[in-house]
């Protein structure tokens, strides 16, 4: 309880903040964490990196005492410690920042604050030594926020703020941040690097930093351990390894960045987009008038942090919703906010999508490969006639796909939710690729895959591509942008920051254009 | 003549607070175990279980205090069956709310059958047995005074015990609700679960805590039936007003306040029917008690399409909290 | 994340486990109240199936249970509550009533009933449409704007046959019987003319017609493409918004279907039997429907197995209130709150133990990803 942030016990005789030994977790058949240690010396920033999937928030998950370990032993600051419960964890001087925050957005920045660690007496002596101790974080560290402003109504940064205001309201000592910078321009990824180094150097906090990122491992910490496939491969200190070593422990073997791209036969304007505009619910512009035109034989890539109006532009081209204003030009015809585009239309028209989210959008989990791999193409004559389906064509033509594309396990009987994400997506690409579309709409094409199935989906972009198909892909991954795109268009709150050539683009450019900044 | 209308009006108020009762209590038991996010439709069902139980065990003991008690054991045995269903096992909310009225209906009258044999009834209570109106001071003398004395004498004075309990139950539940750690966490386990996990309190503790306090309230809603203001348990006896609670409790936007309002609309709406039923009416003739009923499920149903406002229901109503990574 | 069982434990061992704890527990129930649990259910099943015509009336309450709970699971599939089922029906019975009032002065009774039906789907089918309609367009749930229909419904029917339709000079809240020959055949007679013969049961040509619609049910949802567009809009309301199925359309269908299969009871009971519009003919089992389309996993074939089962329930709970002195019809009631109970709000509870018994005997597959 309280804010008395004191420099990590023993960190001058090097004794460690967190020390985990023989970690493991298993989750039903998957082993999530197979017996991992870890050393992290107090009042350090210390990073964990590795892909999606390799067990590091499973592993931090432990550490907080959302999940009891199947095995191991945890110290904290030298002692042994059974952390059976997030209170546990608290107690112990943990506190975590969560990917996904866990605010309570119609509560006041205050109430969030003090929700269950209200101390003793009422609500509003609770209330009242919050807003003091608020104050008084606030000074220390800069953390500027109202107390009584609704979380709700506060920028995503902010509300990051609140998130780390918490854990030190709490007492943290040890600070846990999961992939804090996914939803941060990297104007407030610097802000938050700035705030979580005063943290480190003037309080002792000691930073453990999750992130499948290697410039902000890089850019932020002391050292850095690498996980992969659930296990933990390697331990480094920051100032002796380099970007390239790091990812190729991470991947498991040398990485090829780049490689696959070369250059492309353009055709003619396949699409043109005019003005296109989107207001949200409450007034506020999330695509504002966006003008470019693709053509034949072409990748469109579409780089920007995160909630930047990337997503709307592309659900408008795909014709789920209606702008409110501006025209979309596919061939000969024109949509607009009286003749909206549809889902069923652009099909016709030849446009094929590729959902952001695969799980919600993309697939229907619940259902088999077979009756997943027709969702938006159920009025395909190639699975029945009339109005009815035959199961017999329906597992037929999921078997086509997933030989074309490699999709294992080949059972078209299968589930959805039980393949791999990156079997999962390479179904969904298999579906969208299989009408030959003239244009193909991609949003994230790899995040939550694989690295073999990255490059298989690569190579199959560039394929359709050299087909002659228009590609408009949209990707938080710079290195993915950079990587296949022939021209790349940067968004920052809604607006276009400009189309920029291949040759002309490089991340140090693109990464200033998405802050908004020309 | 005016004065006629106006005793005729003031009766009519006098019978709305009766009728609106179990309506409060019951709404504010939903409101509890709404806002923290298990719905509950199951109070129809609670509330019928605990009125035979009240009358059952007055008719038995001859104590209305111990019929009372019992009413709210049984009625929070039940919701604890609800909790274990959604809260423990992450059972379909509704789906179990179905089981629990279903089981009410059929309880009731079979284990009354059993003891009483009288066709599902519970023997007639006496006025011992009963929770007794309360009169106030000088309430006759007083009814006198021209135009006021009838209010004090028949709106204020003459209720029974369990009326006041359900005006108090509804600033109780403000308090609680806005001005407690108990309720601020309540609040934050309805809208945001994994907000109270992180937290390191309990989701399942608060969630538990908040059925248990929707049963007691419904158990003082059904011994009100029961054995305040009638004298006995009919089979159905609680004839949907269960639902009217859900309803009125949507219509208050689950905040307790508007919630009482909306109770006493609805139990001033029955008064009318049951005042109006039969009685020619100028120009309008005779008016159907029936139509009248109708109002309070038409004026709900209005209300959730957005004619009249916009309804906020708790944010993660209805989802069972899974722990997610 | 979730481990899979071997799909006969799925939709075989497992909804019986939990019928089977549906059955101790009112076994235990009959003791407590005083009773011989064993004898009861001897007596009951005996009244069920064996007594003389005992079958048709089992069949002929099976009959309802199979409209209603096609009428709910047709909705749980596009993840739509229906739990209007009982209103529907009221509004079926209603609309084949005014028909059947309407015309048979008029038309020959065989003309009467062929419009009496499609008017009787109609009128189910739009008491299902405006809640359907009320959600897509305005936001409101069907869950609770069915059980407000429902007590429309019920004051509606209430209100017309305590005066517009009463029969004129009685005093008991119902119309006047329907003229000779509006009424559905019993099958009895139809057996008999044609050589068989069959005790005599209210069981009537709704049995086929109850069969037919779960045929019908079972092609629509697995076999054509609209069905595949419900069952997909109900498993994910996002990748309905992506395949371009328009989430009003699909809603506005679905209750539609679900209603008339509702309102379709009403044949049963007023057409196939008392051949005037009663106060309550649906004697709640609208709402038995939910039970049995838990209890049937929300597949045709399920639903006419737990059909089944509540008929017997219903007939051979008839016999019990003949027969023992503490028990009542309402015992049926409890079987279906605890069935409700088990196979619904419960279903899950014994899985992570068959899990357990069966994840030992086959490892299964080990491709899920996790970091999410």
């Amino acid at each position: 309880m309280g804010a008395k942030l004191q420099r990590g016990e023993g960190s001058a005789d090097g004794c460690c903040a967190v020390s985990l030994y023989g970690i493991s977790k298993t989750f039903g058949s998957v082993r999530a964490n197979k017996n991992i240690s870890l050393d992290i010396p107090a009042g350090t920033i210390h990073g964990i990196i590795g892909e999606n999937g390799s067990g590091k928030s499973t592993l931090v998950s432990i550490l907080y005492g959302f999940y009891g370990a199947d095995g191991g032993r945890i110290r904290i600051f030298g002692n042994d410690l059974k952390i059976q419960s997030t209170a546990h964890a608290i107690a112990a001087g943990i506190g975590m920042v969560h990917q996904h925050f866990m605010l309570v957005p119609s509560f006041t920045v205050l109430e969030n604050l003090v929700l269950g660690h209200e101390g003793s007496g009422g609500l509003l002596q609770g209330m009242a030594r919050g807003r003091s101790e608020l104050q008084g974080l606030s000074r220390e560290y800069g953390l500027d926020v109202d107390p009584d402003a609704v979380v709700a109504d506060l920028p995503v940064g902010i509300q990051q703020r609140v998130e780390i205001l918490k854990a030190l309201y709490r007492g943290a000592r040890i600070l846990i941040l999961d992939e804090p910078t996914g939803v941060l321009t990297p104007q407030e990824t610097d802000q938050l690097f700035n705030i979580l180094r005063a943290l480190n150097q003037q309080q002792g906090v000691t930073i453990l930093f999750i992130t499948h990122k290697l410039r902000e491992i890089m850019a932020l910490t002391h050292g850095v351990s690498i996980m992969r496939d659930g296990e933990m491969v390697a331990h480094r200190c920051t100032a002796t390894t380099n970007p390239q070593e790091l990812a190729e422990l991470m991947v498991g073997r040398p990485v090829l960045l780049d490689g696959i791209w070369h250059q492309a036969k353009v055709g003619k304007v396949v699409l043109q987009v005019n003005n296109l505009a989107l207001d949200g619910t409450r007034g506020m512009p999330l695509v504002r008038d966006l003008s470019f035109q693709v053509r034949a034989g072409e990748i469109l890539g579409v780089a920007g942090v995160s909630g930047n109006g990337q997503s709307e532009l592309l659900e408008l081209l795909a014709g789920i919703g209606a702008p409110s204003r501006g025209s979309i030009t596919l061939g000969e015809y024109t949509f607009t906010k009286t003749n909206p585009i549809t889902p069923l239309v652009i099909k016709e028209l030849g446009v094929a999508h590729v959902p952001e989210d695969r799980h919600a959008m993309g697939l229907v989990l619940p259902f088999s490969a077979a009756e997943s791999a027709i969702l938006g193409h159920e009025h395909s004559p190639i699975i029945g006639d009339g109005p009815w389906l035959n199961p017999g064509k329906l597992k037929a033509h999921c078997g086509q796909l997933m030989a074309n594309f490699h999709i294992r396990p080949p059972d078209p009987k299968r589930q959805s939710r039980l393949f791999s994400g990156g079997n999962q997506q390479k179904m969904v690409l298999a579906r969208e690729m299989s009408t030959n579309p003239t244009i193909l709409l991609v949003g994230q094409p790899t995040r939550g895959v694989d690295i073999g199935a990255i490059e298989f989906i690569h190579q199959q972009l560039i394929a359709l591509r050299d087909r002659g198909c228009a590609i408009i892909m949209v990707s938080v991954e710079l290195d993915e942008i950079l990587s296949l795109s022939d021209r790349i268009m940067v968004m920052s709150d809604g607006a276009s920051m400009g189309i920029i050539e291949r040759k002309d683009a490089d991340a140090r450019s693109i990464g200033l254009l998405m802050t908004g900044v020309d | 003549m005016i004065s006629d209308l106006w005793l005729q009006f003031v009766l009519t108020i006098d019978a709305t607070l009766r009728l609106a009762t179990p309506l409060i209590l019951c709404a504010m038991a939903g409101i509890f175990s709404e806002r923290s996010g298990i719905i509950d439709i199951s109070l129809e069902g609670k509330m019928l279980l605990s009125a035979f139980t009240a009358a059952t065990m007055a008719a038995i003991t001859g104590s209305p205090w111990l019929g009372l008690a019992s009413a709210m054991i049984i009625s929070v045995v039940f919701s604890l069956l609800h909790g274990f269903a959604c809260i423990s096992h992450r059972g379909n909310q509704v789906v179990s709310g179905l089981a629990i009225n279903m089981l009410a209906s059929g309880l009731t009258v079979t284990v009354g059958n059993a003891l009483f044999s009288l066709g599902g009834q519970t023997p007639l209570l006496s006025n011992a047995q009963r929770f007794a109106p309360i009169a106030f001071p000088l309430a006759e003398s007083l009814r006198q005074i021209p135009g006021l004395g009838i209010i004090y004498t028949e709106v204020i004075s003459g209720h029974n015990l369990l009326v006041w309990a359900a005006l108090l139950s509804v600033f109780i539940t403000r308090v609680v609700l806005l001005r407690s750690t108990f309720g601020l966490r309540l609040r934050a386990v309805g809208e945001t679960p994994e907000a109270v996990d992180t937290a390191g309190i309990s989701v399942v503790g608060i969630r538990y805590q908040a059925v248990i306090i929707a049963g007691v309230l419904c158990g003082m809603a059904g011994a009100y039936l029961s054995i305040a203001h009638g004298a006995s348990f009919l089979r159905e006896m609680t004839a949907g007003k269960g639902y009217i609670s859900l309803a009125a409790m949507i219509f208050g936007n689950w905040r307790p306040v508007p919630v009482l309002m909306a109770c006493l609309l609805f139990g001033f709406l029955d008064a009318l029917a049951a005042r109006l039923g039969g009685v020619d009416l100028p120009w309008i003739g005779q008016l159907s008690t029936d139509l009248i009923q109708i109002l309070p499920y038409v004026l709900t149903v209005v209300l959730l399409a957005g004619f009249i406002g916009k309804t906020t229901p708790p944010g993660a109503i209805g989802v069972p909290y899974v722990k997610r990574r | 994340m979730e481990r899979t069982l071997p799909p006969w434990v799925d939709m075989g061992l497992l909804p019986l486990i939990n019928v089977l704890v549906v059955f101790v527990v009112t076994g235990i129930f009959i003791a407590i109240i005083g009773e011989n649990p064993f004898s009861a259910l001897t007596v009951m099943l005996k009244g069920a199936f064996i007594d003389k015509g005992a079958l048709g009336y089992t069949l002929f309450y099976a009959t309802n249970f199979i409209f209603t709970g096609l009428a709910v699971a047709v909705a749980f599939h596009a993840m739509l509550f229906n739990i209007g089922g009982e209103g529907q029906a009221m509004m079926g019975g209603l609309g084949l009533t005014m028909t059947a009032l309407v015309l048979d002065p008029i038309l020959p009774p065989f003309l009467v009933v062929l419009l009496a039906i499609p008017m009787a789907t109609l009128m189910g089918a739009l008491w299902g449409v405006i809640p359907g309609w009320l959600q897509a367009k305005r936001g409101s749930h069907v869950l609770i704007t069915t059980i407000m229909f429902n007590f429309i419904a019920s004051s509606i029917i209430v209100w017309l046959l305590a005066g517009p339709l009463i029969e004129p000079g009685q005093m008991s809240p119902q119309t006047r019987s329907f003229a000779d020959g509006v009424q559905l055949a019993q099958l009895h007679t139809i057996f008999n003319t044609i050589g068989f013969s069959l005790p005599s049961s209210p069981l009537n040509v709704s049995f086929t017609l109850a069969l037919g619609a779960s045929f019908g049910v079972w092609l629509l949802l697995w076999r054509t493409r609209l069905g595949y567009i419900i069952r997909a809009s109900g498993h994910s309301k996002r990748a309905a918004l992506y395949a371009g199925y328009s989430p009003t359309g699909t809603i506005v269908i679905t209750m539609a279907i679900s209603g008339a299969l509702a309102g379709l009871m009403a044949l049963n009971e007023v057409l196939g039997v008392q051949e005037r519009l009663t106060l309550n003919f649906t004697a709640g089992y609208g709402f038995t429907g939910i039970a049995v389309a838990l209890m049937g996993r929300n597949h045709p074939v399920g639903i006419l197995l737990a059909s089944l089962l509540f008929g017997a329930l219903y007939q051979g709970g008839a016999e019990l209130d003949f027969q023992f002195q503490s028990i009542t019809r309402e015992i049926v009631l409890i079987v279906q709150g605890f069935i409700v109970l088990f196979s619904g709000a419960l279903a899950h509870m014994f899985r992570p133990m068959l899990e357990k018994v069966f994840a030992t005997a086959k490892p299964s597959h080990k491709d899920v990803s996790h970091d999410k």
